[in-house]
């Protein structure tokens, strides 16, 4: 298990190199001026254009430009263009509400996607089936943009509801726990609308495995035995199909994080989608290189943890 | 096997005959064709300027956020535009987008697929590494980075959109070839003689034409999706080129006064993917199985 963390760790790190090119050639490579005042524009001299330059090191050869962001990155000297503050402080803040925003999403979705996923198989040929595979679509087909904008203004302007944000403003709470769920309760919207298209996936899988697994042997024997359905279902099935999808949990967080850039800006949330859209209006080259690669070690820090809890569900699984 | 069914079935006609079988297929096809049709007629109309029913662009303020009527369908927007006219262009858009999208994302995935599972080795390494390394990327936040970089634009959209979203399409084309170059009417090919190319094209790639065809159809969806997204965001088609989520975007101001600004298109995406995601399901339960 330890060989294993470390190999894929190394591996992480090739990846990382990889990921780290792709993101710095994007942003440096697309035409367009690099300035975020424009290019064209008459009131700012050649003079502090060449100092513009020479601060982001856009003087220098592609290759220099490449090793000095990536020194300015790991050393915490990489500065955001806008306000000149190091792109890594900003980051880190949003990283908590971020990491809450997707945590939550992930373990909705595991919970409904497990409980859709299991009763298609329970029925599978049947109409409940038909209908679930439906729904399935259904999510993965709705416009995330549109159903949270309708939401949120439905709630907001029609009742009122204090969803923007991650607390509500100006109420004092009396204690912790009052505050914690006032936390919790501005998390369960935008985390819910996050989770649908994973829940649909997952829902889809589960359903392809559990009827795989409802085939088995064991699967009669413990019918035979005269255990009711719903023990057969969750607890005998259910164990033995659910490792792929924790294992998948790694890659559905890509398409988490990118959703989120949409639903954390109509919900005004302070996660690190919000900051990538506002750091694309502003063209901040620096904090997008920097946010890629966060967000790709993200990613790859989920994969791992998927693999380990995968091994610790299912004891068939070797990690080598 | 049941006696009815004819000795010559081929696996095309077998896959075709699961494939319309299915109850989900009919009303799926039906609603993508009738889309279809909306967006190839009002594209051939506008060609030959006809402009039915209305112009998409003639702005009118005295009619602006009139509500559904006998005049105007949908009703008109904040600049007195006709939603239904603007509809209909968005339709064009919206499958232009999702057709050009997937094409250009099969033909990389594709070609990087094929190139990695048929000669496999430190080319497979390679090529694999990158698609990991690429599917690290939120996916649509690179889309959005890249356009607004760019620039929006059209062609700008569905080329950034196809270069980011062909990672399934290689894994899939790879891990069929894997499994495909070791049959033995490849071997036996490749002892005859035959080039990479030849063996790749005619005997590998039409074996594994009904799981790339799949993906095709499940792609497109997502490309509509992601453009609507990006038009939400104001980086997608720039108006006034209308766009079903550059309605929804331009609309959404007016949400509590004209509710048609949103509904209207916000269910054209909505049923417009759900068809094609359920097509491509079906497609797929067809040709996955062997009865």
């Amino acid at each position: 298990m330890i060989s294993f963390i470390i190999r894929r760790l190394a591996l992480s790190v090739v990846l990382l190199f990889i990921i780290s090119i792709i993101s710095f050639f994007i942003v440096t490579l697309t035409p367009g001026s690099p300035y975020p005042w424009g290019e064209l524009n008459p009131k700012i001299s050649a003079e502090v254009k060449a100092n513009f330059r020479k601060k982001f090191h856009l003087d220098r050869p592609l290759h220099d430009q490449y090793a000095l962001i990536m020194r300015d990155l790991f050393t915490g000297n990489l500065r955001s263009i806008k306000d000149d503050r190091p792109v890594m402080s900003r980051i880190l803040e949003r990283m908590p509400a971020t990491v809450a925003l997707n945590l939550t999403s992930i373990v909705i979705s595991l919970s409904f996607g497990t409980l859709l996923g299991v009763t298609a198989a329970r029925y599978s040929g049947h109409w409940q089936d038909a209908l679930g595979s439906i729904i399935a679509f259904l999510f993965i087909a709705l416009p995330g943009f549109w159903i949270t904008y309708v939401v949120v203004i439905a709630l907001v302007k029609g009742f009122g509801a204090p969803i923007l944000g991650t607390h509500s403003y100006g109420i004092e709470f009396p204690n912790a726990l009052a505050s914690g769920l006032d936390t919790l309760w501005h998390l369960l919207l935008p985390a819910t609308i996050l989770a649908l298209g994973a829940i649909a996936s997952q829902s889809r899988y589960l359903r392809a495995t559990m009827i795989e697994s409802l085939r088995e042997d064991y699967i009669r024997t413990a019918r035979s035995k005269g255990l009711s359905e719903d023990v057969v279902l969750y607890k005998h099935a259910l164990r033995n199909s659910i490792r792929p999808i924790i294992a998948g949990i790694g890659m559905v967080l890509p398409a988490l994080i990118g959703g989120a850039v949409v639903i954390e800006t109509i919900f005004a949330y302070p996660g690190m989608g919000r900051l990538g859209y506002e750091a694309v209006l502003e063209r901040d080259y620096p904090m997008l290189v920097a946010l890629n690669f966060v967000v790709a070690a993200l990613v790859l820090l989920g994969n791992l943890i998927s693999d380990l809890l995968s091994a610790a569900v299912d004891p068939r699984v070797r990690l080598e | 096997m049941q006696g009815t069914q004819p000795l010559t079935e081929t696996p095309t006609t077998r896959v075709l005959r699961r494939f319309w079988a299915n109850p989900i297929t009919i009303p799926s096809v039906v609603i993508i064709l009738f889309f279809t049709f909306i967006a190839g007629g009002t594209f051939i109309l506008s060609a030959m300027g006809y402009d039915w029913p209305c112009n998409p662009n003639q702005t009118n303020l005295e009619l602006k956020l009139l509500s559904p009527s006998s005049q105007h369908w949908m009703g008109t927007d904040n600049l007195g535009r006709d939603v239904l006219s603007r509809m209909m262009h968005g339709a064009s858009i919206s499958l232009t987008v999702g057709l050009v999208a997937v094409a250009v994302s099969l033909g990389i995935g594709m070609a990087v697929g094929a190139i990695a599972g048929y000669f496999g080795g430190i080319i497979d390494q390679v090529l694999m590494r990158a698609v990991d390394a690429l599917l690290c990327f939120p996916t649509f936040f690179l889309i959005l980075t890249v356009v607004a970089l760019l620039g929006p634009s059209l062609l700008n959209i569905v080329i950034v959109i196809g270069l980011v979203s062909w990672t399934g399409t290689a894994r899939l084309v790879r891990s069929e070839f894997l499994t495909l170059r070791e049959t033995e009417y490849v071997k036996s090919a490749r002892v005859l003689g035959q080039n990479a190319w030849p063996i790749i094209t005619r005997h590998i790639l039409p074996n594994a034409a009904a799981p790339i065809l799949v993906t095709a159809v499940l792609g497109i969806p997502d490309a509509i999706l992601q453009e609507a997204g990006l038009s939400f965001l104001g980086f997608g088609v720039q108006p006034p080129q209308a766009t079903w989520g550059n309605i929804i975007a331009d609309g959404k101001t007016y949400l509590l006064d004209a509710w048609w600004l949103n509904i209207f298109p916000g269910l054209a995406i909505l049923i417009a993917s759900l068809s094609f995601y359920l097509a491509g399901d079906a497609l797929r339960e067809a040709a996955e199985s062997r009865s």
